[in-house]
């Protein structure tokens, strides 16, 4: 407990606390079209958290991320479509699937010394070969599509991961929690100031003893493995899989923006990201339905004029900014 | 299959890849200059396009002959967007690059997708359906032109860069920074400029595109991890490579497309772009460190 | 007992000999400096004992192993520290958590690490600034930053780039006696290179002197200073009073 906390301030952990009472409650009052808002809000924060690992401790820049949900969604839905597998045996075999992908990518590039633009155009590579690769492969059905049995929504089936939308909610809140205890506390040990060090200053981290190469690879390892939950949410929560939907290019945008807009490297910048992203998109489309202006695009184009906005305005995130405003110490 | 088939298909490849070549050779200028990742360089070409189809379908004015004005057009809004936006970002990290760019991106897409709708629009001169019959090979004439066009386009870049006081001036930022503010250049102005003259090549390449394709406000997308694959292919910092690399990926796609399923063909780009990251990471022609 | 035998080290790059056929036997607990003007290669031996050029001839022998062309961080953890003639520390982290991370190198536990920096922040007169950023550090302190952060990777061996450069006499004296006492208490080896003759006179039993890549002398400082070919190239005849 002590290692989760130390170093926050006060006024920062009461904030939390009472974040996680009112999310934890929520349900309770909130419609069901404000759940499923925030079921997406915490599967980005979630996702996010995870992409972060890799590119906020690590350094390491991956628009292929896409790639880990894919092969995570598509390995428990095929498990449990054609084999009776339930999810949570399917995430156990998920996770060293995405582990090894990400190693592969991880060493091809470490050892070839791909980095910056071209590890990023590497991974969508990856992820774009997956995509197409899955198109083709006919014992998921190909472009056809995977489909998984739909069954009523009244009943919770934890195990099974059936339910209504309150039981997803809760699954991917305890999600996204455990993800960010898990992200405190590597980053507050060896391997967390082994990334910070390698992320501020390779050449000098090398001369202090650090071997690079080994943590940058834990790094990407432990990203990949996180995002499998993703994907297995993903594939259980939506029931249908397209390899031209999972994989593609734009899916791997969607969950690095948030991060990113929330502050690169802070714990808790995935988290804000997600909550202003998908916030924003949504008020969009009811400001614009409500205003009569429901042309395809025009969500977008404001979408991508915030996010412009917040990009110039705001250079090291969000949550940074308002963390230093409401006076919540440095953001980590 | 007879070997002409193989032939014409490699032939039609390799001129389309002209055309790529062109398109990367726009980025090649903006990234190995400016820095700058343009995440939005097919999104740009794409606003080309439909300046094209536009010019076209109300003036009747054919694209080749809109070569020009357009490039000119996209010269200057390419000079206004990196003077006004992107040159903050220049030394900003490539995460925040990136970002800044795929947001331009997102904007272009959709105002595109506003104001003409998602449906396929082309451009049909009267010359589409030419060929020209060279011994047992057909080659079709807008490809043909379209080829000749960019190569013209690239010489005349090409000699900018080497005979001009103002593209030695651009190389010379290129290479030294630090060295070309010490001699007085003024480095944003001319960053601007090589913005602009980089998306002055993707709006030619644009424009004798849509002579080849259909446009739609979603294919930018696509286009721009294909310039991105043909400039790591081809080489950083060398035009030639850009035009080459162009001519590779053109003609793997189209012989990817007839020898295996056309869906596969991007496929081929991606296991090239693979291998020579791996293990040629300056490119064909690039130049060794990189 | 020598804990470092450099013997007929070589650099070139593409037609410029940076270092040529140097030999340099370092005693264990001895403080060894080493001197000439720019561009003499100093910081270029330097980059080839510690791992980051692999020299083109020659030996590097630490500790009865040979650790030419291995990789820096596998010199660190043989026991050799550094500081960089431009100063790096992380920028942006704390004081602390740069020592921290240097301490983690032997360290499994954050805890234990940060115990051993903060005793090294003390000896190095930082404590005090112990939670402030690194990048806002004034120059000497970030200098004195790097020691502590090489002193935390427990090495045998310390190789110090120009380490007094800028700073006031005062702050020269300071530093100096404090690596006397490391070198005292701890007979911790100790390389550097210098252009700040005080300091060097202060403390090197030892001096080296390279001067366009070759040793133009070697031996004990009275001796070196008042050589005639260093007094040329680099001292001035004004410094041999």
């Amino acid at each position: 407990m002590r290692a989760l906390t130390h170093g926050l301030t006060r006024r920062s952990i009461v904030l939390l606390a009472v974040l996680l009472a009112v999310l934890v409650a929520l349900p309770l009052f909130a419609g069901d079209y404000l759940i499923t808002v925030l079921i997406l809000i915490l599967y980005f924060a979630y996702v996010g958290q995870a992409w972060n690992v890799m590119m906020g401790f690590a350094g390491q820049l991956s628009l292929g991320h896409a790639l880990y949900v894919g092969l995570a969604g598509y390995l428990a839905a095929f498990l449990f479509k054609d084999y009776g597998v339930g999810p949570w045996i399917g995430l156990l075999a998920a996770i060293p699937l995405t582990m090894a992908a990400g190693a592969i990518i991880g060493f091809l590039a470490l050892r070839f010394g791909v980095t910056g633009v071209y590890f990023a155009i590497l991974t969508i590579a990856f992820a774009e070969f997956a995509r197409i690769g899955f198109d083709h492969l006919d014992i998921v059905n190909g472009s056809g599509g995977l489909f998984l049995p739909v069954v009523q929504h009244d009943q919770s089936d934890l195990w099974l991961l059936r339910g209504p939308p309150t039981m997803f909610y809760y699954v991917i809140l305890a999600a996204t929690v455990v993800a960010l205890v898990l992200s405190r506390l590597l980053l507050k040990s060896r391997i967390g100031y082994f990334w910070l060090a390698i992320r501020e200053d390779e050449q000098a981290a090398r001369a202090t003893g650090i071997n690079t190469f080994r943590y940058k690879m834990a790094a990407v390892v432990i990203s990949a493995g996180m995002t499998a939950f993703a994907g297995v949410f993903y594939a259980f929560y939506y029931n249908n899989l397209f390899p031209e939907q999972i994989f593609h290019i734009s899916r791997s945008i969607e969950l690095i923006v948030g991060p990113i807009i929330g502050g690169l490297g802070t714990l808790i910048g995935p988290i804000v990201g997600a909550f202003l992203l998908t916030g924003l998109s949504e008020t969009l489309t009811s400001a614009l339905g409500a205003v009569g202006l429901d042309l395809p695009g025009a969500r977008q184009v404001l979408y991508g004029i915030c996010l412009l906005f917040v990009i110039i305005a705001l250079p090291g995130g969000v949550w940074p900014w308002l963390a230093r405003r409401l006076g919540l110490g440095e953001p980590r | 299959m007879p070997l002409e088939i193989y032939l014409n298909v490699a032939i039609s490849g390799i001129l389309t890849g002209l055309v790529y070549g062109l398109m990367a050779l726009g980025l090649s200028v903006i990234f190995g200059v400016v820095r700058v990742v343009n995440f939005a360089h097919g999104e740009m070409m794409t606003v080309a396009m439909y300046m094209a189809v536009v010019l076209f379908s109300t003036l009747g004015l054919d694209p080749l002959i809109m070569l020009v004005p357009i490039a000119a057009v996209m010269f200057a809004l390419g000079y206004i967007l990196q003077k006004g936006v992107i040159n903050a970002f220049v030394t900003r990290p490539e995460s925040t690059q990136f970002l800044l760019m795929i947001a331009i991106a997102i904007i272009l897409v959709n105002v595109l997708l506003i104001i003409f709708g998602p449906d396929a629009q082309g451009v049909q001169t009267s010359y589409s359906y030419d060929s020209y019959a060279v011994g047992p090979l057909i080659i079709d004439a807008t490809k043909a032109y379209a080829a000749v066009a960019s190569l013209v386009v690239a010489a005349v870049l090409f000699a900018f860069f080497r005979f001009t006081r103002t593209g030695t001036a651009i190389r010379g930022c290129a290479d030294n920074h630090t060295g070309a503010l010490v001699v007085g250049l003024d480095v944003s102005h001319l960053y601007a400029l090589t913005f602009g003259l980089g998306t002055a090549c993707v709006g030619a390449a644009g424009v004798m595109l849509v002579l080849l394709v259909d446009a739609t406000p979603a294919i930018g997308p696509a286009y721009t991890l294909l310039a991105f694959i043909i400039v790591i292919t081809g080489g950083l910092g060398s035009m030639a490579g850009a035009l080459l690399g162009g001519v590779l990926i053109g003609l793997t796609e189209a012989m990817a497309g007839l020898l295996f399923t056309p869906s596969a063909k991007s496929m081929f780009g991606f296991a090239i772009l693979v291998l020579v990251l791996l293990f040629r990471p300056q490119g064909i022609l690039g130049k060794a460190a990189r | 007992m020598t804990l470092l035998s450099i013997q007929g080290v070589s650099k070139h790059f593409r037609g410029l000999t940076a270092v040529d056929r140097v030999d340099l036997d370092v005693a264990a607990g001895e403080i060894c400096g080493v001197i000439g003007p720019n561009g003499a290669g100093k910081t270029t031996l330097f980059n080839m004992i510690a791992g980051e050029l692999k020299p083109d001839t020659g030996t590097i022998v630490f500790s009865g192993e040979r650790i030419d062309g291995l990789s820096s961080d596998k010199v660190c953890r043989l026991g050799i520290g550094r500081t960089f003639q431009l100063v790096r520390p992380f920028p942006g982290l704390s004081v602390e958590e740069n020592v921290i991370v240097g301490g983690l190198l032997r360290r499994s536990h954050v805890g234990a690490a940060s115990e051993r920096a903060h005793e090294l922040l003390r000896r190095l007169d930082l404590y005090d600034k112990r939670a402030q950023t690194a990048s806002s550090l004034t120059l000497p302190d970030r200098k004195r930053l790097e020691v502590a952060r090489a002193l935390a990777t427990d090495p045998k061996l310390l190789l110090l780039d120009e380490v007094m450069a800028g700073l006031r006499p005062t702050e020269t004296d300071r530093l100096v006696a404090v690596l006397r006492e490391l070198n005292s208490d701890t007979g911790m080896t100790i390389v550097l290179i210098e252009h700040v003759m005080r300091a060097v006179m202060a403390l090197a039993s030892h001096i080296l002197v390279l001067h366009h890549g070759a040793a133009i002398a070697q031996g004990v400082p009275e001796a070196v200073v008042r050589d005639p070919a260093v007094v040329e190239s680099y001292l001035g005849a004004e410094s041999v009073a």
